[in-house]
């Protein structure tokens, strides 16, 4: 058997955690070869060994059957192996050729070549189906493109082992499918293709083979054409999962969320969201459902007071809050899981136990006179850790930064819901998390509904809008095209109505 | 970075910079023995050269030197900590010291009660001057960074045209202050140097910064604002009210830098032909002080020594060019710091695998 990339009994040490325990990871060329695990089961640590960032403590790596000492990440650029990373690393206001040959521009007597690099890059995008423009500008392009730039990067340094870390987490759906087939007719030219993710969906789609990680430790490798989902994430997760959640019927109350007739300008200036109405009561969870960009951002930043009303109402427990500021919003009883923790949920330089008092910081218990009282933020953050199993290094004083995605969202669920807000504003709460991250959270947003509290989640992923939510609104193009009730919907009349068919609001 | 590297790095920074600025005097041909007896000789007054009792205003006119850099450092930091760049440092310190002279001159009041006025009339000018920039971005969306610059040139002239309104205006300068930070006390422990009571100005400064900034809930709204904008405004903070509040703050501490020079080091209203530089000095204190109270103590006192060593360069026939190459060394490789702590890994880690082929003993940090 011709193997790629040979990782053979991999253990790495770092000062009191043994991050990779005796791994072996064996990618047969010119296949697809899928790494799964929770965050924080060791596919980064091996990765960056692969990609020489980390020395092995013990064990040998083979490339193409030869031994070989990965010292840093330029031997593994001469080795032919390329990394599209999770967060691109892209000059905005170059272009497409520009950012490609970054680091080994092209130069003819010593002045820049970039024609043709650009010809050269059109032809690999030719060749893969990669449908780039060399002269675009990436802040012009889409997410998608700017990946397969990024692509394309690995492809102009001749790398043939790419490896792809959490490559979907960015992406639409389309984009997602589009990236399938990109991934495909890589291998069919001959490439290899690690993929680090933990989306089982995906795994399935394209994978080939799949070698399961779980706290550092080797689980197995499976054909994935004979294993099912389920299979694999109870490999990943070490016990049987649960992709439904268990809930009882709703007991819908009072109306705690009131939206009616709200206009939203976009970042254009153009209306983002047009006459848009829904009532969320308490102890029922609403789904919103809709394709990326149809007016859902908008929304949630009205709601939350990121950014101004033009016209309508908002209520919340009978109170206009139309034209409240976003402190007045927090304390009348809005809490919120944002779309983008990195940019709004979190300070990511600040401490946990920081980042926990973040919307008390200046009354007591965490603040008196004017001075923070240090002392019971550490307790208030030692207790939240505890009691939703936050996992970090150094406890309360681990900079965020330095935590997982999955804890890091568990910190801000765990701060939101423990202000035991009356309306819980859920955006995109699972986005990049593993199944078992997804299990508990989904399990969080049902026990608040069943605390009688009111919850919106908003989601691109259809499944997750299913799974949880009593009702389902539908946006597109900023107008609502109707609510349905959950057990008497199914994804196909909701994908109409996400193509903006309109439903009779009942 | 860890905290020992917040630490160690900009040491190493530092010592490469007065590596380069040592090599660089050997190839102008002179020796550095001079240079590092005059360095010492212009901090402690004691020339290793020429052995003899230690002459304490050495070290009182380093202080002089050293304390409004110290003060302008704080501003540029307290700025900084809330993701803003306060380069308009130079243009608060001459307002602050206007408003100083205007107020020893102009207002009828003697005494202690005199000095505060004349010193909060420092800081509020500063804060005023500070105000404006930080206004404008926040209302206009107009960059602090080019307001303040600009502000830097109106500050020079318009101090210049303040001062010369006074009564006793002169020959470029006023008469000297009814009031003034002079000290008898501290000039006679320091051999009649010009150290003045601004060391006290300098020191609570240091205190109020470090309690604002690490213990106040205030500052931790600023922190969250300098880390993360729209976190901080998710989080329900006045992001725009905190960036107007810690530009005035920081144009506060630039405004008593020019109190205390105006009031202490000199005791007379001066008009300037250009500016002084404690602004731009501020921002390499800061830089190299981490912006945190005590590095940026310690570092107003390494840019305080650079800075009061030039003379007494120039009379060894050393040039004064060099102290300047210095700081600007150790500016570019505190720039650097994450490279250098790299490059210190490589190496440490290389002694270390030394280690293991002895020892066997396995793991690396």
């Amino acid at each position: 058997m011709n193997y790629a990339i040979e990782m053979l009994n991999i253990t790495k040490d770092f000062p009191g955690i043994r991050a990779n325990d005796n791994v072996t990871l064996q990618v047969k060329d010119r296949s697809i070869h899928a790494l799964l695990g929770e965050n924080g089961a060791g596919k980064s640590t091996l990765m960056s060994i692969l990609f020489g960032l980390y020395q092995p403590t013990e064990g040998c790596i083979k490339i193409r059957g030869k031994e070989v000492k990965i010292t840093d990440p330029n031997v593994a650029n001469e080795l032919g192996i390329g990394m599209v990373h999770q967060h691109f690393k892209l000059v905005e206001c170059f272009t497409v050729t520009e950012n490609i040959v970054l680091g080994m521009e092209p130069h003819k007597n010593g002045v820049l070549d970039l024609k043709s690099a650009a010809k050269k890059i059109k032809e690999l995008s030719e060749m893969y189906g990669l449908n780039v423009d060399p002269d675009s500008l990436i802040s012009e392009i889409s997410v998608g493109m700017q990946q397969r730039v990024e692509i394309l990067k690995m492809l102009y340094r001749n790398a043939d082992i790419l490896i792809f870390d959490e490559p979907t987490a960015v992406l639409t759906p389309q984009e997602i499918t589009e990236l399938i087939s990109i991934m495909k007719n890589l291998v069919n030219e001959g490439k290899t293709i690690l993929l680090i993710t933990h989306k089982l969906k995906e795994i399935k789609a394209v994978a080939d083979e799949c070698t399961v990680l779980r706290r550092g430790k080797y689980i197995g490798t499976i054909n994935v054409a004979e294993a099912t989902e389920k299979q694999m994430a109870e490999m990943m997760v070490g016990r049987e999962v649960n992709f439904s959640v268990a809930k009882e019927e709703a007991k819908p109350g009072d109306v705690v969320l009131s939206i009616s007739h709200l206009n939203v300008k976009n970042n254009k200036g153009l209306l983002g969201v047009k006459d848009f109405s829904l009532d969320v009561r308490a102890g029922e969870i609403v789904g919103l459902a809709g394709i990326d960009g149809n007016g859902q951002t908008e929304l949630v930043h009205a709601l939350t007071g990121l950014c101004k009303i033009e016209s309508g109402t908002v209520t919340l427990n009978g109170n206009d809050i139309t034209n409240y500021s976003i402190k007045k919003r927090i304390e009348e009883g809005l809490g919120h899981i944002p779309e983008d923790r990195h940019k709004h949920g979190l300070v990511l330089d600040f401490t946990l136990e920081e980042n926990f008092a973040i919307h008390a910081y200046n009354v007591e218990p965490f603040a008196k006179n004017g001075f923070l009282n240090k002392a019971e933020i550490t307790k208030n953050a030692e207790r939240l850790i505890e009691q939703f199993d936050v996992r970090s290094g150094q406890g309360a004083k681990t900079i965020t930064r330095s935590m997982s995605g999955g804890n890091q969202q568990k910190a801000i669920i765990a701060r939101e819901i423990d202000r035991s807000p009356e309306l819980l504003l859920v955006v995109q709460p699972t986005r990049g998390l593993d199944v078992g991250a997804i299990e508990y959270i989904h399990k969080r947003i049902v026990e608040e509904r069943d605390k009688n509290k009111a919850v919106l989640l908003v989601s691109l992923e259809l499944d997750e809008i299913l799974n949880l939510s009593d009702r389902v609104a539908v946006i597109f193009n900023g107008e609502l095209t109707g609510v349905v009730d959950r057990k008497n919907t199914d994804e196909n009349e909701l994908g109409l109505m996400m193509a903006g068919s309109k439903k009779e609001v009942n | 970075m860890k905290k020992y590297e917040k630490i160690i790095a900009p040491l190493l920074a530092i010592l490469l910079g007065i590596l380069i600025g040592t090599i660089l005097l050997v190839f102008s041909g002179k020796s550095p023995i001079y240079m590092f007896s005059t360095l010492i000789k212009s901090v402690i007054g004691y020339d290793i050269l020429k052995p003899g009792p230690i002459n304490l205003r050495y070290f009182g006119e380093f202080l002089v030197f050293s304390m409004p850099i110290i003060l302008t450092g704080l501003s540029v930091g307290f700025a900084y900590r809330t993701g803003l760049f306060n380069i308009g440092g130079e243009g608060q310190v001459l307002v602050g010291s206007a408003a100083s002279t205007a107020a020893a001159l102009l207002l009828p009041m003697s005494g202690v009660p005199h000095l505060i006025a004349c010193l909060l009339a420092g800081a509020l000018a500063g804060a005023i001057w500070a105000f404006i920039p930080g206004i404008l971005q926040v209302k206009k969306n107009i960059n602090v960074v080019v307001t303040a610059i600009m502000l830097n040139y109106v500050g020079l002239h318009f101090s210049n045209w303040v001062v010369q309104q006074m009564p006793t205006f002169a020959k470029a300068k006023t008469d000297y202050f009814p009031v003034s930070l002079k000290s008898p006390f501290l000039a006679s422990i320091t051999n009649n140097s010009r150290l003045h009571w601004g060391i006290i100005v300098v020191l609570v400064a240091l205190v109020i910064y470090h309690v604002l900034i690490e213990k106040t809930s205030f500052g931790y709204s600023l922190r969250a604002t300098g880390f993360n904008r729209e976190g901080a405004r998710y989080a329900g903070m006045k992001v725009d009210r905190n960036v107007v509040y810690a530009m005035m703050i920081s144009g506060a501490m630039a405004g008593l830098a020019g109190a205390i020079i105006t009031l202490g080091t000199f005791g007379y209203g001066r008009q300037l032909g250009a500016s002084e530089g404690y602004g731009f000095d501020g921002i390499a204190v800061a830089l190299v002080g981490g912006c945190n109270s005590i590095g940026i103590f310690l570092a107003g006192l390494l840019f305080g020594a650079l800075k009061v060593a030039q003379p007494a360069m120039q009379a060894l026939q050393i040039p004064k060019d060099i102290a300047t190459i210095i700081s600007a060394c150790i500016i570019l490789f505190v720039s650097m710091q994450y490279g250098i702590m790299d490059v210190v890994y490589k190496v440490v880690g290389r002694f270390k695998k030394k280690d293991e082929v002895v020892t066997k003993d396995g793991g690396e940090a």
